[in-house]
């Protein structure tokens, strides 16, 4: 690389009215995210600091009960504070959840994404569309499929019955199974497209030499293919994970309102519990959370980056 | 197929197992769920013989017409809206000297899709509701068409902006060179190469905004129900086949959609 040249005066000057172009093309969209995507954020964390109004809404007066309910619980009559870990045992579950997802997503869509990247071009294409359909097909409509599957009076009992394996039917909806089979079901394409656009990549001529060198197949694949495919599986994991640690959809429809995770816990505090503030608090609390794990990851691809 | 030799080194036994079980576990679900939508009983997991009754039934149903036609109002607005402003920021911020401000805007741009729904949901819900209580201004619809633009601006910028990223810079210095004027290098050069781009981002910020269950739940006032809506509506009752019926019709669309934009895609790199 050799310096660039000194700018004449002429060209800084059309560089500036590039860069005013540039910014003019650019405000409308950043605009709106900003003012209906960034503002209303803002709002919530000012909110998270207010005190709830009896039915629903904020009342403009300061307070950090919000936060404090998140792990207290006023006693009614001596007005001390008591700890109350409800919440946090959601959070806690959600977390888990999340995580077992991750790594059974991990787990079978690994697999898969390198079954896809060494398949004939033509085929991967076929491949990449099967993944894609699903990912972007309603994810209502598709947990509303699970659903009818493991219910009660499901295909799967009404065939274990029909085959005179069991006498009543397992229960498998509103379980906790249900849930991360459900979220498992949702977020898979999300593990597989990053793992296959990481390992379509990868030079199968190192995999060459490793043979050549008397690797075995696994030492293959846990020595050359899995670190090669680090930052793939690290961005199928937040995929994953992020999407999983807020679902709302899911424990909807598969929890039946028993088996609370984030996402349902803020969306009551906004509906029935009318505690907006409370609400909000969890939000950014939830937020936080995200926010921590994409900071590693960006930590951990700056630090890849140098190495590669 | 009868390659052997290298591709064979490539294969990790058991591997194609998976995927296949993979490919099933995903698309079983659907398939089960559409083949009961012809179901003729009105029992929704007892098989009783194919008919298009259900379909029918949902087709004849108003709250299933005043849905369609909120979801198609919101989908069409919100893609309009987005498609058209991402394609002007992917111009301004791809393939330009850095200007400053450009890494923030990216940023902006990107934020959507990194704070999860339910998230965007209550605090979009919490910005109508103080813009009508402080300022008693309410869009009717239009708060959802607002809410819908915001998470399909960063969907439609991506594959816009990896459209141009691919593109070759000597096409257009070509134009320039043959003395094209820039708005013409832009229009006869630029814009026909990148409009795969175009069209793929247009059809991921339709398909986002048509099946968006979440913010829509929270944001949609009364009279503002959407098919997902009014599919989840359906489950709070004794279900029909009927949920069946639109819930194939809302998939086949979004398959439809997918399939075509990649097809675009893939035709136009051959």
């Amino acid at each position: 690389m050799t310096a660039p040249p000194p700018a004449s005066p002429r060209e800084r000057q059309a560089d500036r009215s590039a860069a005013r172009r540039n910014r003019w093309l650019t405000g409308p969209a950043v605009t709106i995210v900003a003012l209906f995507g960034i503002v209303p954020l803002l709002i919530v964390l000012v909110y998270s600091f207010l005190a709830p109004a009896p039915y629903g809404g904020v009342q403009w007066k300061f307070s950090t009960d919000a936060y404090l309910n998140f792990l207290f619980q006023r006693d009614i009559f001596s007005d001390a504070l008591q700890f109350s870990p409800a919440f946090l045992l959601i959070y806690l579950r959600s977390f888990v959840f999340a995580v077992i997802t991750t790594l059974i997503c991990l787990a079978l869509g690994f697999p898969t994404a390198y079954f896809m990247a060494t398949r004939p071009p033509e085929q991967r294409n076929w491949w990449v569309l099967l993944i894609t359909i699903p990912f972007w097909s309603n994810l209502l409509v598709r947990t509303l499929a699970i659903m009818f599957i493991i219910r009660d009076e499901g295909l799967i009992n009404m065939a274990l019955m029909g085959l005179g394996l069991i006498d009543k039917p397992i229960t498998m909806l509103y379980t906790n199974f249900a849930i991360v089979l459900g979220l498992f079901y949702s977020f898979l394409p999300f593990m597989v497209l990053p793992l296959y656009s990481s390992l379509e990549k990868l030079d199968f001529r190192l995999v060459e030499a490793a043979h050549d060198l008397y690797a075995t197949r696994r030492q293959v694949l846990w020595r050359i293919v899995i670190p090669m495919s680090a930052p793939g599986i690290v961005a199928g994991c937040l995929l994953v994970f992020i999407p999983a640690l807020g679902a709302y959809v899911t424990p909807l429809i598969l929890g039946g309102g028993t088996h609370l995770m984030i996402g349902d816990l803020i969306a009551q505090q906004f509906g029935s519990g009318r505690n907006w503030p409370l609400g909000s608090a969890q939000a950014l609390i939830l937020m936080a959370a995200v926010l921590v794990a994409l900071w590693v990851y960006v930590r951990n691809a700056a630090k890849g980056g140098k190495h590669g | 197929m009868a390659e052997r030799g290298p591709l064979d080194l490539k294969t990790q036994p058991g591997f194609g197992k998976v995927a296949l079980l993979c490919l099933f576990l995903l698309y079983a679900p659907i398939l089960i769920l559409m083949i009961f939508s012809v179901n003729s009983g009105s029992i929704i997991t007892h098989w009783e013989g194919v008919s298009l009754h259900w379909y029918g039934a949902a087709l004849a149903d108003g709250d299933f017409h005043s849905a369609a036609r909120n979801t198609m109002v919101i989908a069409v607005s919100a893609t309009v809206i987005a498609t058209l402003t991402a394609t002007l920021a992917a111009i301004g911020m791809t393939r330009v000297k850095p200007w400053r401000g450009l890494g923030a805007a990216f940023m902006v741009i990107n934020l959507p899709l990194m704070v999860p729904e339910i998230v965007t949901a209550i605090a979009t819900l919490s910005f109508f509701a103080l813009v009508a209580g402080k300022l008693g201004l309410n869009f009717g619809i239009g708060n959802l068409i607002i809410a819908h633009t915001v998470f399909c601006i960063p969907f439609a910028y991506m594959p816009i902006r990896a459209r141009l990223e691919d593109m070759d810079l000597t096409l257009e210095q070509a134009a320039a060179d043959l003395y094209a004027p820039p708005w013409q290098t832009f229009r006869r050069v630029t814009l026909p190469l990148m409009m795969p781009g175009v069209f793929s981002g247009m059809a991921l910020a339709f398909i986002v905004s048509f099946d968006d269950f979440t913010i829509t739940q929270l944001v949609a006032g009364p009279g503002q129900t959407t098919l997902p809506l009014y599919i989840w509506n359906q489950t709070r009752r004794p279900m029909t086949p009927e949920i069946n019926a639109i819930s194939t019709i809302l998939l086949l669309i979004s398959i439809v959609v997918v399939t075509a934009s990649a097809l675009i895609a893939r035709r136009r790199k051959a």
